[in-house]
């Protein structure tokens, strides 16, 4: 490669980096000025930070995000796993169609399921709350565990299963010893992945949860219409923070894994 | 079969019982209320209409769409634009570096979406740092505002949506194999022409998966709008939104969805055909590969490469 081209391409990488990490800087870095309005530096301070940690109503909601989201995540992981194996190892009437099914879901606008289960809830009568936001979310991840699931399945060979089946084991030991193990890293990658849909949903949530329960991005939605405000700016920045803690986690686990 | 399988059964029938009750009966149900009629106390009356599709085809509601398709065309677009020559730069970038390379892709990735449409508002906003950069460049003498617009929302959807596009970009050009490329050098191919012929077909799959995870997304957000256009700019997220939450006039707000889903699924079904023509020709062009490589001293790597294809075939 040329040097010129070399060049190039070091820059377009800075530049990329710089779109997407400049505006959550500044958001980060406001979140310590000491002034409530103007975009102007008036000294260090923590106090937005303690302001956030006393908003009741937004504590509640993101303790209601964290109990929904580890709920939600654990079973569609359950139900996403055993979708895949239907999918990939047993031959049954209709096979085809979830499987296409589960394909339409992961493509299907979020809006569309947000309100399809909305007229559902309210034709059944059930009150809108914490049980409907949690069958919602299931539904919503399900499928992306489905297709990591099956990703990973598709990369090992069938005779595993075969052999333990030949020797033996019932299709739940067979499961259990073989295919599970073998699947974990794609189970865990599925359990992150709908944890975190679950916690970025907007779409979904708006349209399936009642005034009794409240939910991080929907206050986070309400709050961030009003504008910039300095306690938003100190909220991005735990956010921001959590989440690297999880990425970095994320990255440290499946990497010991495969040694 | 005449084994029992508890599991197997149990397996099928929990999945089949999920999916059925929240998902295929909430989109039955859609569709059902797609043709009744808007009601006065309850939200529907039980009367069969066509009028909720008469009624979208109204001036306003085609802007709205035709305004929406539009500009999820153009952020995917620009996306693409960016994502693809990044992606190939951190694709082929020194191997101990990759992993942080990417990992820098990742975290904006698992970020709270809000939270970096929120960011972007600060930076495009009155005397906000991209005003002041102009200003300190001297292009511009007074605060400018880029909030508010086509133009916010055209930012926002690509800042929030970039990173699912360099994704599935890098894990499909990072599988390429550059000796590919080496061999349409040696016989004699520009870079241009190995690109076009060699890395750009075999990327396809990393950039249809790309450009459908930002295009779909970008359709049905109405926070993106709602938070950077300000309330002039209705895409038709919004215009769904709207229809249940402050018209409530449901069975338009279905019907306009239904139409979303239905534009969607054409275009799925589009892409599907397409990719199998281009997998049939794939599947002759490698055959004829394989012809000429066996006439090659390189027969034994052939040979393992066939097996390993021979048994995802049959798995």
């Amino acid at each position: 490669m040329t040097l010129r081209l070399r060049t190039l391409r070091t820059w377009l990488v800075w530049l990329v980096y710089a779109f997407l990490y400049v505006p959550i800087l500044v958001v980060i870095v406001y979140s310590f000025n000491d002034a409530r309005y103007t975009t102007e530096w008036k000294g260090f301070t923590l106090k937005w930070y303690s302001a956030l940690a006393a908003n009741g109503p937004l504590v509640d909601a993101a303790l209601n995000s964290l109990s929904v989201a580890t709920l939600a995540a654990t079973i569609a992981t359950v139900l996403g796993t055993l979708a895949a194996i239907c999918i990939r190892r047993y031959r049954f009437p209709g096979r085809k169609v979830l499987h296409g099914c589960i394909y339409v879901l992961t493509v299907s606008p979020d809006i569309v399921m947000g309100i399809s289960l909305l007229i559902f809830f309210i034709a059944m009568g059930v009150q809108l709350g914490f049980w409907t936001l949690l069958a919602a979310h299931v539904t919503l991840a399900l499928p992306f565990v489905t297709v990591t699931v099956l990703a990973r399945l598709a990369e090992f060979d069938e005779q595993l299963i075969e052999a333990a089946r030949d020797l033996g084991a019932s299709e739940w030991r067979a499961f259990r010893h073989v295919l599970l193990p073998l699947a974990a890293p794609a189970v865990a990658a599925g359990w992150l992945l709908s944890f975190t849909l679950s916690m970025d949903d907007v779409l979904v949530s708006f349209f399936v949860t009642g005034p009794t329960f409240e939910v991080l991005p929907l206050r986070i939605y309400s709050m961030v219409r009003l504008g910039v405000k300095p306690d938003i700016n100190a909220l991005s920045a735990v956010m921001f923070t959590v989440t690297i803690v999880l990425v970095l986690l994320a990255q440290t686990l499946t990497r010991t894994r495969r040694k | 079969m005449t084994q029992r399988r508890p599991f197997r059964t149990a397996s099928i029938a929990v999945v089949w019982l999920w999916l059925g009750l929240f998902a295929l009966l909430p989109n039955l149900g859609l569709l059902l209320v797609t043709f009744l009629e808007r009601g006065e106390s309850d939200f529907v009356r039980l009367v069969f209409t066509w009028d909720n599709y008469a009624r979208l085809a109204d001036p306003v509601f085609i802007r709205i769409l035709g305004e929406s398709l539009w500009l999820a065309a153009a952020s995917t677009l620009v996306c693409l634009l960016i994502g693809y020559p990044f992606a190939y730069a951190v694709a082929t970038a020194r191997r101990g570096l990759r992993p942080w390379l990417l990992l820098l892709v990742v975290i904006p990735f698992w970020t709270n979406s809000l939270i970096r449409t929120y960011a972007l508002i600060i930076i495009l906003k009155s005397q906000g740092l991209a005003s002041n950069v102009l200003m300190a460049l001297g292009l511009v003498r007074e605060p400018v505002s880029f909030m508010y617009g086509e133009f916010a929302v055209f930012t926002g959807l690509t800042y929030t949506l970039l990173p699912f596009m360099i994704l599935p970009l890098y894990a499909s050009i990072e599988k390429l194999d550059k000796r590919l490329l080496d061999a349409a050098k040696d016989l004699g191919a520009s870079s241009l022409r190995a690109f076009w012929h060699v890395t750009l077909p075999l990327t396809l799959p990393g950039i249809v998966a790309g450009c459908m995870l930002v295009f779909l997304p970008s359709l049905g957000c109405f926070y993106i709008p709602e938070i950077l256009g300000g309330a002039k700019s209705m895409l038709i997220g919004n215009f769904i939104k709207n229809q249940f939450l402050v018209a409530r006039d449901w069975p338009l707000g279905a019907a306009a969805s239904t139409i979303l889903t239905v534009l969607l699924v054409l275009m799925i079904i589009g892409y599907w055909l397409s990719s199998r023509r281009v997998a049939l020709r794939e599947r002759k062009g490698a055959d004829t590969g394989a012809a000429t490589a066996g006439r090659t001293p390189d027969t034994a790597h052939g040979d393992g490469e066939d097996m390993t294809h021979g048994a995802r075939g049959r798995a």
